[in-house]
């Protein structure tokens, strides 16, 4: 229940934000359609702790700021090797272990290795991630496990 | 202002012809949909800027409808190039001969 | 004095941008196969757009007009992995081969 209202919440900022018409119909209007959306989706029974991940809480905004500082990195290495790929590109295919136990969480860790440029998930097995990585320092990144260690970390999941 | 405004309006305009001459060269069906999804993201770039440009932010409503579209027509060609149908979920391929 | 900064930053942003979404056209024709092309265009999705959006945010303040930018940029950082992830594993489920420089070819 308390993720129903959560999503209505959700809904209705998205909606006062886009819209930028405050008359009291059309807000009315608004709030009632976000109303009927959230009471469908609770009826459909598809709100659950992957749509609307509570339990994460703010945890997971330091590590989207230290995810951008990563991207940034990361542009500027796949940018020189586009520039000049005789000296850096050396394209290379591993598997890495990802160590988060719940779904949502592999699914931040392998959404976050493709984010970040350089380096793509190709395939999610269990909990091995098969990763594709554009160049040495890429790989190495990955490999060293700094993210899985920090996706864990915000998941809350003590190994 | 509205010169920069420009300048990154014809820096995304060349983006996306040089990813319509991948689109063309191929060689695979892939390269063509990574080419059309660049494309898009480039697109709601431009409808962005353009919306600056002339003075006229609603634009960016338009992007983010682009945006949508452009993320779930990209999975919809993968999904069906991946199993041959657009019917059932996609955790559960199809088996399709 | 303000505005001034605030229009030189935008300047830089935006150039920026320009150049990241150029340098990654380049990579789209000049890469040699479809995986490292995946890698040029995620470049496009994640920091140029970052780059040329808080260039405008810069220039609208605070307003809705910002807020819709940054929905903007939010919701193309979750949706582009995806879409990424999709067209890699599709090419792979359906067997094309990433080129490897002979560099630790473990589980290709």
């Amino acid at each position: 229940m308390i993720r129903t209202v959560s999503l209505f919440f959700v809904l209705l900022a998205v909606w006062l934000l886009l819209s930028g018409h405050y008359t009291p119909l059309v807000t009315g209007l608004g709030v009632f359609s976000c109303l009927l959306s959230a009471l469908i989706a609770h009826r459909m029974d598809v709100v659950d702790h992957e749509g609307q991940p509570l339990h994460l809480g703010p945890r997971i905004i330091p590590y989207w700021g230290w995810l951008m500082a990563e991207i940034f990195k990361a542009n500027l290495d796949v940018a020189k090797c586009i520039l000049s790929p005789k000296s850096h590109l050396r394209p290379s295919m591993f598997t890495v272990t990802a160590s988060q136990k719940s779904d949502l969480g592999k699914v931040i860790y392998a959404n976050s290795i493709t984010l970040t440029p350089g380096t793509v998930t190709v395939d999610l097995d269990g909990d091995r991630v098969l990763v594709h990585a554009l160049t040495v320092g890429s790989a190495e990144g990955v490999k060293a496990g700094d993210m899985d260690r920090r996706v864990t970390k915000v998941m809350e999941e003590h190994l | 202002m509205s010169m920069i405004y420009a300048i990154t309006a014809i820096a995304i305009l060349v983006s996306i012809a040089l990813a319509l001459v991948r689109a063309i060269l191929g060689p695979t069906s892939y390269d063509r949909i990574l080419s059309a999804n660049a494309i898009g993201t480039k697109t709601v770039l431009l409808i962005g800027v353009m919306g600056f440009m002339s003075g006229r932010p609603d634009f960016l409503d338009l992007a983010l409808v682009y945006a949508l579209v452009n993320f779930i027509g990209t999975l919809a060609v993968l999904k069906y190039f991946k199993f041959g149908t657009l019917r059932g979920t996609l955790s559960k391929p199809v088996d399709n001969p | 004095m303000i505005d001034l900064a605030l229009d030189i930053a935008t300047w830089i942003l935006l150039l920026a941008g320009g150049l990241m979404l150029l340098i990654t056209g380049l990579g789209l024709l000049r890469l040699p196969d479809l995986y490292t092309r995946i890698h040029a265009g995620g470049m496009a999705d994640t920091l140029a757009t970052a780059f040329i959006f808080f260039g405008m945010a810069l220039q609208s303040g605070f307003t809705l007009v910002t807020a819709k930018l940054l929905m903007i940029v939010i919701f193309i950082f979750f949706t582009s992995p995806t879409a990424s992830y999709a067209l890699a594993q599709a090419s792979f489920v359906a067997g094309l081969k990433p080129k490897l420089d002979g560099f630790e070819d473990e589980d290709a």
